[in-house]
């Protein structure tokens, strides 16, 4: 069992932290790896990218938002309660290279993602340009953290309740059009890290993304994960889940993100009307 | 003629099943065991012979002739007892073992007749003790201090636990997944091995003392060196062949395109045949097709079938004679209405604007000279394509070594497959103080020679312990 010692809402409902006790994986995680965490006995397996490892507490962080009936379930848990099942870390971790002027975009929940690889890119030395995004203002995630982690801190909402009025592919140009820029970070939605890649490939910047397909096991014995990268197939979560941003193939990555569309949706709303129910 | 009279002069007690009609349609297991009056009468066909070849046939070596005594004396822990001598997990291989190519397909009743039935009473004697056994444990070895990490519980792993254990060393397995039992949980379905059968066997080998450490990915959460530095003597690596094979054919990427691996763990480690019960789901698909003919094939096929499709087909490369499941799995499977789809080799997979498989195209085959492997090599068949409707494709082409352990263990030697080098008497590998068996060293294989390859290490390992390396 995995007791969960500290819980925040980020955003009221909607965006939830956990910090849970995990020593064995806390202090092995390096940025980029990721879990898998099943709530209970009947719970599915679920992947989240560690957004924080802390070695001396034995924790390790999640920031999710609640999608379905899973995240809902965790969402449900109490401060004291405990994840039957923490597996990790996994995947490959980011490969870390002091190249110079690096831009780290984030979307959404993928802010959390975003935010142990950004900091480790300025450790060794990058300048590092973050720009984040969300929807709107509440949804926005990790300010605070993301400007200690980098240089220079760019917010954006898509409807203009805070920071620029739009998307982080705006802000993402003008940033490329000052020049020099070695390698751009773009963890977030399918559509925007597609956005971001189209970018960046006229711009003839190099493009690292993380990906999230779907996931069973995690150590490479099923291929529920399987994206093409660079017209072959991998496996995201022993070969990735980072890529070269420019060579996957993301309307496929958005199809095979919709396989179990119908039965989630029915699953969640099941959960929802007994939830309330009682 | 004379052959099938003897049969009917002695026949085997045939163990009772489920109809195939109504098992199609659900998940219980199919042969639903023999009763004592049964067991007895079965029991009472064994001619106790004094060099019995049967032994010979099982590769972890259980005294046959003397449990099946026991037995039919009705001492039934007795019986029990004596077969764990040899074997930790009874229930499991009296259910999954293909006996007629091992002890049953070297009994001597069985030149004239049917062999006696010895899978079925051994899983017998295992039931048995589980519902009215006495609990009482075989006894163990004093401890001798020392500490061997087994990496993987499925069956070579807890064999290798099981035996260890009782020559009195403290052991720890490690599993990756959230329950123990490898491809025993993950793979055979309920219908052919109840997980709580399963359960109850892993049990038995931690009230003997084995620990079991859930949720740890050895090459992950810690490294083979790792486990050496926490003070363990030695490490036995079962981690078995658990990465998918694919066809390379286009297409292989549409949704409703899952491995068996895929498929099978969500419906029986994630227990997807009981959604929305359980959270995880699984495809059903109305028109099934399942690449391969091995007993993962099978397995995969009367899951689908179970589930509710329509139809299911098993499309393979070559003939019927060349499928390598069980015999009895294949016969299960076309009673319950599976239809083979022999001599035929997909060519590609064909989806809508969705992405979603909608049908796939196939080629007609027949077989030309033998290939290295001696059997003979299927030719494809000039303009023979076809479509085959198919919502739901599961590939059971085999599959290969998982490179999770092996790549964060560099200094032991692997072949040009991945797998892992081992001396094939006592499964030493490069690495001082590592053994290896089962899938991860001879490629996929049967749960027994998983077992078999355990039970040599767990010997070679307690010689090391007692004598040095």
């Amino acid at each position: 069992m995995f007791k969960i010692v500290r819980r925040e809402e980020m955003a009221e409902g909607t965006v939830i932290l956990n910090e849970i006790e995990a020593p064995n994986i806390a202090s092995k995680a390096k940025p980029g790896q990721f879990v898998i965490l099943k709530a209970n006995e009947e719970g599915e397996r679920i992947p989240l990218t560690m957004a924080e490892t802390n070695p001396e507490a034995g924790t390790v962080t999640i920031i999710y938002m609640v999608v379905g009936k899973s995240t809902a379930l965790f969402r449900d848990l109490k401060v004291g309660d405990s994840y039957q099942d923490v597996i990790g870390p996994l995947g490959k971790a980011t490969h870390l290279e002091k190249v110079g002027k690096v831009i780290c975009v984030g979307g959404g929940t993928g802010v959390a993602v975003l935010h142990p690889i950004t900091r480790a890119l300025k450790d060794v030395g990058n300048e590092v340009t973050c720009i984040i995004g969300a929807r709107t203002k509440d949804l926005l995630i990790l300010e605070d953290q993301m400007r200690s982690a980098s240089h220079d801190l760019r917010l954006c909402t898509d409807d203009g309740s805070y920071g620029h009025h739009g998307f982080v592919t705006d802000v993402m140009k003008e940033v490329l059009d000052q020049g020099d820029v070695k390698q751009v970070v773009a963890i977030g939605p399918v559509p925007m890290m597609r956005a971001v890649s189209n970018i960046t490939k006229e711009y003839g910047v190099d493009l690292l993304v993380s990906l999230n397909p779907i996931m069973v096991d995690g150590t490479g014995m099923c291929g529920g994960c399987r994206v093409t990268v660079g017209g072959e197939t991998k496996f995201a979560c022993v070969d990735g889940p980072e890529f070269d941003g420019h060579e996957v193939d993301y309307d496929e990555l958005m199809l095979r993100l919709r396989a179990y569309e119908a039965d989630e949706k029915k699953c969640h709303s099941d959960y929802c009307t007994i939830r309330d129910a009682k | 003629m004379a052959e099938s009279a003897a049969k009917k002069k002695n026949p085997r007690v045939p163990m009772p099943e489920q109809e195939a009609q109504v098992r199609a349609r659900n998940f219980l297991e199919v042969p639903t065991g023999y009763t004592v009056k049964m067991a007895q009468e079965e029991a009472a066909r064994c001619l106790q012979c004094k060099k019995p070849a049967c032994v010979q046939g099982c590769p972890v070596g259980v005294d046959i002739p003397g449990f099946i005594d026991l037995l039919s004396q009705g001492d039934m822990t007795g019986a029990i007892r004596h077969l764990w001598t040899k074997n930790a997990l009874p229930a499991v291989c009296g259910r999954v073992c293909p006996q007629e190519s091992q002890c049953e397909g070297l009994c001597i009743v069985g030149r004239k007749g049917e062999p006696v039935a010895i899978g079925n009473l051994e899983r017998f004697c295992a039931d048995y003790e589980r519902e009215n056994g006495t609990g009482e444990l075989p006894p163990t070895a004093e401890s001798t201090g020392k500490k061997v990490a087994v990496v993987g519980s499925g069956p070579s792993g807890l064999t290798v636990a099981g035996d260890l254990i009782v020559k009195g060393h403290d052991v720890t397995i490690f599993e990756a997944f959230h329950k123990p039992g490898g491809v025993l949980v993950y793979g055979i379905p309920e219908f052919r091995l109840p997980k709580a059968i399963v359960a109850q066997e892993v049990n038995f080998l931690e009230r003997l003392g084995v620990k079991v450490e859930c949720n740890v990915v050895v090459g992950k959460s810690v490294t083979v060196d790792e486990l050496f530095e926490q003070g363990f003597d030695a490490v036995y690596v079962g981690v078995g062949a658990g990465l998918p094979r694919f066809m390379n054919i286009p297409g292989e990427n549409l949704v409703g395109i899952l491995s068996a691996n895929e498929y099978l763990t969500r419906a029986n480690l994630m227990k997807a045949y009981e959604y929305p019960k359980v959270d995880t789901p699984i495809p059903i698909g109305k028109n099934v097709v399942v690449l391969g003919a091995g007993n993962v094939a099978m397995d995969a096929a009367r899951t689908a079938m179970r589930l509710g499709a329509e139809n299911v087909r098993v499309v393979y490369r070559r003939s019927r004679d060349e499928m390598p499941a069980r015999g009895a799995e294949i016969h299960h499977a076309v009673e319950e209405g599976i239809e083979l789809y022999l001599l035929t080799n997909p060519t590609k997979y064909i989806g809508d604007e969705n992405g979603r498989l909608t049908s796939m195209e196939c080629l007609k085959m027949e077989l030309g000279e033998p290939d290295d492997s001696g059997r003979r090599r299927p030719v494809a068949i000039e303009g023979s394509e076809f479509i085959l409707d198919c919502d739901l494709c599961i590939v059971a082409v085999g599959s290969g070594a998982n490179p999770l352990l092996t790549a964060e263990t560099p200094d032991m030697e692997l072949n040009r497959w991945g797998n892992v080098v081992a001396d094939p008497k006592t499964g030493k590998t490069t690495k001082r103080g590592v053994w290896a068996g089962g899938d991860i060293v001879t490629g996929a294989a049967t749960v027994i020679l998983a077992m078999g390859a355990g039970r040599e290490a767990a010997d070679s390992i307690h010689d090391f312990l007692t004598y040095g390396w």
